[in-house]
């Protein structure tokens, strides 16, 4: 079926749909070459409509291993071609038909680079995929409503979850906030045991379990819109050691007292280089996120700078100078991505092993 | 640091040989511009003339002298360099600096290495240190060893698993190897190569064969960041080398896991072995499972990282010359985007597919197998977004005679010989997966057969789809698949020989619906930053990138692949056509495919587009950019084969015109124009069937000189004595026809000169005359060549200046002319005029300091030679002597014939530039590495013609103490003329041959001539191949012995010297 992007500023982008009715979204883009899989089940996606910059995709296929959340919350995907011939040993089955079964409409065969670079020039903007003779009305319809702002309450996990051996080294509380499955792992894989709390849980009953340490976890939309996590987390800092990764990086900046903005076009992808401020190492890092943390809201909180993106200089990480709290606005859990900063984890380890 | 402190020595590849192309241009000339940019004072030693990186202006000091311990020692005594930079200019720099250290010179003159350390390099290059490298990070490596007994070998095979690949030690060619399924042909491999071996010994190791061949480039700074620029995955699966290979970028079939467990481990490795700069790894991935191997590592810019560099938009050898220095990623900035910096990973947005350019229409006995000994001279490269799209771009490329991944001899084969070919491995392979799909052939058994992905092999069948779709639809041709048709980026005349309709009806229909190619920008990062540098690639989508550059901007047409009789010198004319429209305040825009070159690197011109050098494909962008006019006069046969075109299509041709370049390539024209110029040329005729050929060859009388018309660099050209040769020549090397006549000229024995002159159409300018060494017969560009003339009477370069003057007037040449003279009987002829820049335009303009093709671009543009200041006639020759001598790539060739004739056989040419004729000519002889003895036996076997000559040439071997040995008949003359010899049996003699003494190593060099008739043919065939797979140097000219003997002389007498001098002194006087 033929069909389109119309975006907010009124650019239309024409090729073949697949799957789905006319739906909205918040256009971004991601340009990570491999991992499409990864991506579209990245929960931190909720309610956008994600471009895939390199144009093969689906070559080799999909496979329940790398999916990093039960389905996913993306609105739709845009991508230059869709591959119905996927050549890999671990290939379980068609990209094509995986998001046909999750109802993930796909627009395909467009100029996913003029969407990018529409998109790099204008910001990131609302949009609506649609069959190429949706009428003009319903797709204004579509682009006058407001995009909801609850979407780490929809990803969330509703009930308290626990994972990993009984006599791991330490037990952490894990803040779901829409957590992907490979951080879960990577702490499993570093000798943790989980228990995972819905993002509204109270700083009272997680300290009750005594964890040795809480990792506040990554997740879609603005920081701004968890206020009831941020009083929580308030009341856990200084009380255990706290790790945080993008959202949980974010949030732990607006409980210090700093604050985030919204960027142009966010950071999407597999090839982002950060330095690492004490070291004066890069490290290639797997992004995604839209949102950053403020540098100059952060002048009067007692905390340190730990790292800084190469390309545009904004904060990556962040240390408390007196608390056992470390962060960082990138995913050293990659899933897709670059697997360098692993030691991530066992840095929080360290922390924990420190109290 | 003090002045003195900041110099650096960078050593380049010397000539271009099979594996070792243009690219150490790019990359050397990157890094010396890179040290430059830091404050560096350069100094650059590299023997090959036809280079960028060798202009005086790209370092401060140019050496062009031969890269050899004694010159580079002499060089490095006379700088005193402060560092030393080997990592850029291929294997030849790296192992030059090993024996550099290894002689303790850089520790006498204290030259610090920069980058790389030796003991990394040889950790990476040395099997045994890899090995054990390797196994310290816990790095898989194919399990190997070596052993001389039987027993063991086999019980190690089965301990390790089938298929075993065995190769004794110190066989020649892999003579005795072989690949065992299973233990007993395990037991008879090892049996018989451990009996061939002459050591006994044999390596087995574990072959990795039919596995996905994937290649990551990396870069590490001093600070220890490591990034991956790229990584390539190769259709063809290990087994071919990679440089045989068809490679895309990035890797297709690798999921985020596979792509980053190889990710991980190319940064574990160039981690350990402490690589700073850029380093290649190539690994084999088992298409059933997660489990690699590390085939090899390439601690160096490399042929790949070349690739690496013009598929992202990543300067490695630029970036790598700065991490030399000291300087971190970080510090260094991403001249693409002018913002980021260096130090991230390249994002693609679009697809890259190399595909190699091999010599066999040039050998036409060569072994066109492709396994691990590497065949090709070049390559190009093509960029889509579509797979489909780059592999069609890169197959039109070629320039092989092919618009579409059809071969069409194959439309007549039967099934059965279809399948057969499935199953070789050669050149021809992926059009043969082609033809089997279009038969019906399935995926799944193509697949089965070449071990070639089935995802490759879907994306070919896309292709065949589209091919039947068009056939189905004819003259009904559908919008959806035109453009789809498009998408893959068929040209209009394929999809019209599909649909079977005129190629002016899809033109036209695809003009009706406005299906033109947009351009997009190659910038690193998939348009998340913004791009400064316009290097675009086409593609059927909806969003077009270009910023015309105006209307003031002409087009220069590359030259494609480097191929025997095309090489790197005319990138060099185009780079420099490129700058000297820059400097004339115009805008440049550069089209051409070849991803080894400077004139492909995005800061060569204003705009690069990197797309197939095809009428259509130059056509969509002239119809985009809309400039004054092109210039095709610089990029070889490529360029000035689509002048005509063009002009058809009222493009505007600068420069000499198109009706003028055909009437010196149109014979008949030619000869009328000679005819009315009074000059005069070796008698011939143009004849169109076998009865015309013999009935010309009567009337002219033999030896003749036969070749098609419209040739480059001599293809299938031929010296024939007698009809016999004649009627074999027209059978078996030609078609002839109406519409491709062949040539047939007397064949004169004389004295051949070469001149490149610039002409405004009123004016010539003729900086140098060049003469050839090799007499008439040998092809010039397989001659050495002297400047200048060494033996040319002032009263003949007179009549040279004036026929120049002449031809280029009557051609109203503007811009470069080519003119090859033979002198026979004190009479000067003229054989071939070519109105375009010639291979010898780099050396010319080199020895003489005079920027030919720089002052040919001006008169394109309409400057006059006198407008410019430059003299007329022939500028007076400097004071010193230059010798080209030319480089040949036999032995990894296969059987194939060394001895020089008309058709042109070498790869590369190295430069020998001195105070005295001696002394160029031996640098030039040492440079090409002809590797002559300085005493020893001198094998001697002479056709009947040629044995007076000979004779005079051995007693000049033996006054110097050389010893000769000479078969029966040569050896009778010689001892009958006074000569002192050895006489040997004649292989077919038997008993202990001159084959033999060849084999035990006791020839030190042959002289072999031709010879005609049966079996002394085959006989003198096989010592020439037998000496180049024992590395006998091997002279099949007297000239060139003669030659070579001077040089020996000189040497003996001590008149000829060890001696350096920088390009930059020549040029004071």
């Amino acid at each position: 079926m033929k069909g389109k992007l119309v975006l907010q500023d009124g650019a239309v982008f024409e090729g073949e749909l697949l799957g789905g009715a006319p739906i909205l979204g918040e256009v971004v883009f991601n340009t990570g070459m491999t991992g499409y899989q990864e991506i579209v089940t990245d929960p931190s996606y909720a309610d956008q409509i994600i471009t895939l910059t390199y144009p093969l995709i689906g070559n080799y296929g999909v496979f329940r291993d790398i999916v990093q959340a039960p389905k996913p919350y993306c609105r739709g995907m845009i991508v230059g071609e869709l591959c119905t011939f996927p050549s890999n040993w671990q290939n379980e089955g068609r990209f094509e038909e995986f998001l046909r079964a999750y109802g993930v409409p796909c627009l395909y065969n467009v100029d996913t680079r003029a969407i990018t670079r529409r998109i790099r020039n204008h910001g990131v903007m609302k949009g609506v995929i649609c069959p190429a003779d949706t009428d003009e009305a319903r797709i204004e319809a579509l682009l006058a409503q407001e995009l909801p702002t609850d979407q780490v309450a929809r990803v969330t996990t509703t009930w308290e979850g626990h994972r990993g051996a009984d006599n791991a080294d330490f037990h952490v509380a894990v803040y779901d906030f829409g957590v992907k499955e490979n951080i879960l792992q990577s702490l499993e894989r570093c000798g943790c045991r989980l228990t995972i709390y819905p993002a509204a849980t109270k700083a009272e009953t997680v300290l009750a379990a005594n964890p040795d340490g809480i990792f506040l976890s990554n997740g879609p939309g603005d920081p701004k819109s968890l206020d009831y996590a941020v009083e929580e987390v308030k009341k856990l800092m200084g009380k255990k050691p706290i790790f945080g990764i993008c959202m949980g990086h974010q949030v732990l900046a607006l409980a210090y007292g700093g604050d985030t903005y919204k960027m142009r076009f966010g950071h999407r992808g597999s090839n982002h280089p950060v330095k690492d401020l004490e070291t004066g190492r890069i490290y290639i890092t797997s992004q995604n996120h839209g949102y950053a943390v403020s540098e100059e809201s952060l002048n009067g909180a007692d905390v340190t700078i730990t790292h800084r993106s190469v390309n545009d200089g904004s904060v990556e990480g962040m240390r408390h100078n007196t608390m056992p709290i470390m962060s960082v606005q990138y995913h050293p859990e990659a899933s897709p991505g670059p697997t360098d900063n692993l030691y991530l984890f066992e840095q929080f380890k360290e922390l924990m092993r420190k109290g | 640091m003090t002045r003195e402190a900041k110099k650096v020595l960078v050593i380049g590849s010397g000539p271009i040989i099979i594996g070792q192309a243009a690219e150490f241009d790019y990359a050397g000339t990157q890094a010396c511009r890179s040290l430059r940019e830091e404050g560096y004072e350069v100094v650059l030693v590299n023997s090959n003339p036809a280079t960028i990186m060798t202009d005086s202006d790209i370092a401060e000091r140019v050496y062009i002298e031969p890269i050899s311990l004694e010159f580079v020692t002499e060089v490095i005594r006379k700088e005193r360099p402060y560092g030393l930079l080997a990592t850029l200019g291929g294997q030849v720099g790296l192992n030059m600096a090993v024996e550099l250290s290894e002689a303790g010179v850089l520790e006498k003159y204290n030259v610090r290495l920069l980058g790389t350390t030796l003991a990394a390099i040889k950790q990476a290059e040395d099997r045994e240190l890899f090995k054990e490298a390797m196994k310290r990070i816990n790095q898989p490596v194919p399990e190997s060893d070596i052993f001389s007994d039987v027993e063991e070998a086999v019980a190690f095979a089965n301990r390790i698993g089938y298929p075993i690949i065995i190769r004794p030690a110190y066989t020649l060619g892999g003579t005795g190897g072989g690949i065992a399924q299973n233990e007993e042909e395990m037991y008879m491999i090892a049996l018989r190569g451990i009996k061939l071996s002459p050591i006994h010994q044999i390596l087995v190791e574990r072959s990795v064969a039919g596995w996905k061949e994937i290649e990551y480039e990396v870069m590490r700074d001093s600070a220890d960041n490591c990034i991956i620029v790229c990584n390539m995955e190769n259709i063809d699966p290990v087994g071919v080398h990679t440089g045989d290979s068809v490679v895309v970028a990035p890797s297709q079939t690798l999921n985020d896991i596979q792509y980053q467990m190889l990710r991980t481990a190319s940064i574990d490795i160039i981690r350990y072995l402490e690589i700073e700069g850029g380093c290649n790894v190539q690994y084999a991935l088992d298409p059933h499972s997660n489990n690699y191997y590390v085939i090899e590592v390439n601690p160096r810019v490399s042929r790949s990282s070349a690739l690496a560099s013009k598929a992202t938009g990543y300067p490695i050898a630029k970036v790598a010359a700065k991490v030399a220095l000291g300087m971190t990623l970080d510090e260094i900035t991403n001249a693409v985007t002018g913002e980021t910096k260096a130090c991230f990973e390249p994002s693609l947005d679009y697809v890259v597919t190399k595909f190699p350019r091999w010599p066999f229409e040039k050998f036409s006995m060569a072994d066109r197998t492709l396994g691990t000994q590497m065949k090709a001279t070049g390559e190009v490269m093509a960029i889509d977004r579509t797979l489909e799209g780059s592999l069609l771009k890169a197959i039109r490329s070629l320039e092989i005679g092919l618009d579409h991944i059809a071969l069409p001899k194959l439309a007549h084969e039967s099934m059965e010989q279809l399948i057969e070919r499935l199953h070789k491995v050669d050149d021809e392979r992926l059009y043969t997966v082609a033809e089997a799909l279009r038969r019906g052939i399935s995926v799944e058994k193509i697949a089965y057969i070449t071990k070639i992905d089935t995802f490759f092999i879907n994306k070919i069948k896309n292709i065949i789809t589209v091919e039947q779709r068009l056939a189905a639809e004819g003259e009904n041709l559908t919008e959806d698949t035109l453009r789809l048709a498009k998408r893959y980026s068929m040209p209009d005349g394929v999809i019209a020989r599909y649909a079977g309709v005129g190629t002016d009806v899809v033109t036209k229909k695809r003009e009706e619906l406005a299906i033109y190619p947009t351009y997009k920008y190659v910038d690193t990062c998939a348009a998340e930053f913004e791009a400064h540098t316009p290097y675009y690639y086409s593609a059927y989508a909806t969003e077009d990138e270009v910023v015309p550059q105006g209307d003031k901007s002409v087009i220069v047409l590359g030259s494609g692949p480097i191929r025997i009789g095309q090489g790197v010198e005319f990138d060099y004319c185009s780079v420099h056509s490129s700058w000297a429209l820059r400097e004339a305040g115009m805008k440049s825009i550069i089209i051409n495919n070849n991803p080894e070159t400077v004139s492909t690197d995005f800061d060569t011109s204003d705009s690069l587009y990197f797309e197939p050098l095809t009428v259509e494909d130059v056509m969509e962008v002239i119809r985009k950019e809309n400039p004054v006019g092109v210039i095709a006069q610089f990029g070889g046969q490529t360029a000035i084969n689509l002048a005509g075109p063009l002009a058809q299509r009222g493009v505007k041709i600068l420069g000499t015109s198109v009706d003028s370049i055909d009437m010196a390539e149109d014979r008949e024209r030619f000869d009328d124009l000679l005819n009315t110029l009074g000059i005069p040329r070796p008698v011939g005729a143009l004849v169109t069937s076998h009865e015309e050929a013999l009935a010309a060859a009567a009337r002219l009388g033999y030896p003749l000189i036969v070749r098609p018309s419209y040739v480059l660099g001599g293809r299938a050209m031929e010296i024939v004595y007698n009809d016999d040769e004649l009627d074999v020549y027209m059978k078996e090397a030609v078609v002839a026809s109406k519409d491709h006549p062949v040539l047939i000229d007397r064949y004169m024995v004389g004295m051949e000169v070469e001149v490149d002159a610039i002409s405004d159409g009123e004016d010539v300018c003729i900086p140098g005359i060049m003469e050839q060494i090799e007499r008439a017969g040998v092809h010039s560009g397989d001659s050495m060549a002297v400047y200048p003339a060494q033996h040319v009477s002032p009263e003949m370069t007179e009549q040279i200046v004036d026929y120049t003057r002449r031809i280029a007037r009557g051609l109203n040449v503007k811009g470069i002319v080519n003119i090859q003279y033979i002198i026979a009987n004190d009479t000067l002829h003229v054989i071939e005029v070519n109105p375009r820049s010639s291979r010898t335009v780099p050396f010319i303009s080199k020895v003489t300091g005079i920027n030919m093709i720089a002052y040919a671009t001006r008169i394109a543009l309409g400057e006059t030679l006198k407008g410019m200041g430059l003299p007329t006639g022939l500028v007076p020759p400097k004071p010193y002597v230059a010798v080209k001598a030319p480089v040949f790539s036999f032995a990894k060739m296969g059987l194939v014939e060394i001895a020089l004739g008309p058709e042109m056989k070498s790869t590369g040419e190295v430069m020998g530039i001195g105070r005295t004729y001696s002394e160029a000519l031996f640098k030039a002889i040492h440079g090409a590495r002809m590797r002559i003895p300085e005493a020893g036996h001198i094998l001697i076997t002479v056709a009947d013609r040629d044995k007076e000559e000979a004779a005079q040439l051995a007693k000049g071997f033996t006054e110097l103490g050389y010893h000769i040995m000479a078969t029966d008949g040569t050896g009778q003359y010689f001892k009958d003329h006074g000569v002192d010899c050895v006489l040997v049996n004649k292989i077919h003699q038997g008993g202990s041959t001159c084959a033999d003494l060849i084999r035990q190593g006791k020839v030190d060099l042959m002289v072999n001539t031709l010879t005609y008739g049966k079996r002394p043919e085959r006989e003198g065939f096989r010592l020439r191949r037998l000496a180049v797979e024992m590395g006998t140097p091997c002279l099949t000219s007297l000239d060139t012995a003669r030659e070579v003997l001077r040089v020996v002389v000189g040497r003996a007498k001590k008149e000829v010297t060890i001696d350096v001098e920088a390009l930059q002194d020549y040029e004071m006087e």
